[in-house]
């Protein structure tokens, strides 16, 4: 059962509709929500501050603390019990993994920089909306940074490698392997990559192309929703 | 030969390439990798010869020697004051540094200042991010009286008080409060009038939130002169 044509009409290489906010959260440093399709991320970044308990500290550069929730009214089906969990845990981890390469903590030694990313809508790809919203807030935040990092999913579903699978795909009875990839937007680097089924070695391959460019649309959205906040002109008056 | 990626005062983001060729120098937040420069935080690019500048428009204050700034005490100690002045560590303000006059050994330090009191430092020493000394002994430091302290984002103090203080004399006699701001990003503000007080914190806020449209100075003295 081949799977020529996607559930709402996409193109294989096409992307749910993104929209991105840079300052969305006042009282955070730095804070940033992205949407795609029917998924909305929430990042809020603080710090960087004191890191206690002290054993916590690293010495020679900042930590940076990841922490990923998806609110309980936020799937489609069951109340998401509130709390973190082992697949919250687990992506709270990866989000920090998929961050840490772009980052450059050096000038906050013993400091912590803290970032939540809350789901408050969930419809698949959480964890990519999660990373992609969090280098958004990271960037406002003022954290130095080496580049932009985007996430975003890519999956074979029943045989055929699509870009952003939804929901609907990732349950697909057919079988469907999903992927979460994230790249730092500069130099191609991948920071993230997570596979849940079966893929051959071409259409991983195949699959990874589709994802790094799928990123770098998300990455001139990130850059757009960035000079939304700070201005497209210039510094005003010298 | 080197070619220059971005205009002077163009607003850049981490990651965008600044330019190209071992022609053109880091400056701060810039970095280079093989003979590219990127850009390492969101700002405000300054283009000085050969020195690619990045004023960045966004972060938390950094402590840097000889900045005035505006702390709270938040310890007491045997030896001196641990002030909170926005940096993720506090502020070391010793008894040497704290007075001109003599303090005795063992004297109780919170006659001086006491917790919770708000005072203008000039930051002495920077040893490590961990360690920043700070002295109260110099012209305009002082323990700060009654007023208000407002917040401000530490990138936009050069704005808020202008070309050799232009902008912040224009508020202060427009509305004849007193107001003291720090380079950390926070602002005393003491007027005899509570109202011309909320005029000034809005003319502040004003400028924070607009800094980056030309015509500034024009539309804050407006501001002023409207708002009484």
């Amino acid at each position: 059962m081949a799977y020529t044509k996607r559930v709402d009409g996409r193109k294989i290489d096409e992307m749910r509709p993104m929209e991105a906010k840079v300052g969305v959260v006042d009282r955070a440093t730095g804070s940033a929500m992205f949407k795609i399709g029917k998924t909305i991320a929430v990042a809020a970044v603080y710090g960087p501050r004191d890191l206690y308990p002290a054993h916590l500290q690293n010495p020679s550069r900042g930590v940076l603390r990841c922490n990923y929730n998806m609110m309980a009214f936020s799937g489609s089906g069951d109340r998401v019990r509130p709390g973190p969990s082992r697949r919250s845990k687990e992506i709270s981890l990866v989000t920090e993994k998929a961050l840490l390469p772009s980052l450059d903590l050096s000038a906050y030694p013993g400091g912590v920089i803290d970032v939540y990313v809350e789901l408050i809508q969930t419809d698949a790809g959480t964890r990519c909306a999660g990373i992609t919203a969090a280098a958004m807030a990271l960037a406002d935040a003022g954290i130095p940074m080496k580049e932009l990092v985007s996430a975003v999913a890519v999956g074979r579903v029943g045989g055929t490698i699509v870009l952003d699978l939804n929901k609907e795909e990732e349950d697909y009875e057919g079988h469907a392997t999903d992927i979460a990839t994230a790249f730092t937007t500069r130099s191609g680097q991948v920071t993230l990559l997570q596979m849940d089924g079966p893929v051959t070695k071409e259409e991983l391959k195949k699959a990874l192309e589709l994802a790094r460019e799928g990123c770098q649309k998300i990455k001139e959205l990130q850059v757009k929703a960035i000079k939304e906040k700070y201005g497209t002109k210039n510094g005003g008056e010298e | 030969m080197g070619k220059i990626l971005v205009n002077e005062n163009e607003i850049v983001v981490p990651g965008q390439e600044l330019a190209e060729g071992m022609d053109y120098l880091p400056g701060d937040d810039v970095y280079r990798e093989k003979d590219h420069l990127y850009a390492t935080k969101i700002g405000i690019i300054k283009l000085s010869g050969r020195l690619v500048k990045l004023l960045p428009l966004t972060g938390s204050y950094m402590p840097r020697r000889g900045d005035n700034v505006i702390g709270k005490v938040v310890n007491v100690g045997l030896g001196g004051w641990r002030l909170d002045i926005g940096w993720m560590f506090e502020a070391n303000l010793s008894v040497k540094d704290a007075s001109s006059e003599f303090i005795e050994r063992n004297a109780d330090l919170s006659k001086f200042f006491n917790y919770g009191d708000w005072i203008v430092a000039e930051i002495i020493n920077v040893t490590s991010p961990r360690y920043v000394d700070i002295t109260v002994k110099g012209p305009g430091l002082r323990k700060l009286g009654p007023g208000r302290i407002i917040h401000v984002s530490p990138s936009k103090v050069p704005r808020i008080i202008g070309k050799q203080g232009s902008m912040i004399t224009m508020i202060k006699d427009s509305t004849g409060c007193k107001i003291t701001v720090g380079q950390n990003g926070m602002a005393w503000i003491h007027g005899e009038d509570p109202e011309k007080e909320i005029i000034a914190v809005k003319a502040i806020e004003k400028i924070q939130a607009e800094s980056h449209i030309p015509g500034l100075t024009d539309r804050i003295k407006e501001f002023l002169e409207r708002g009484q």
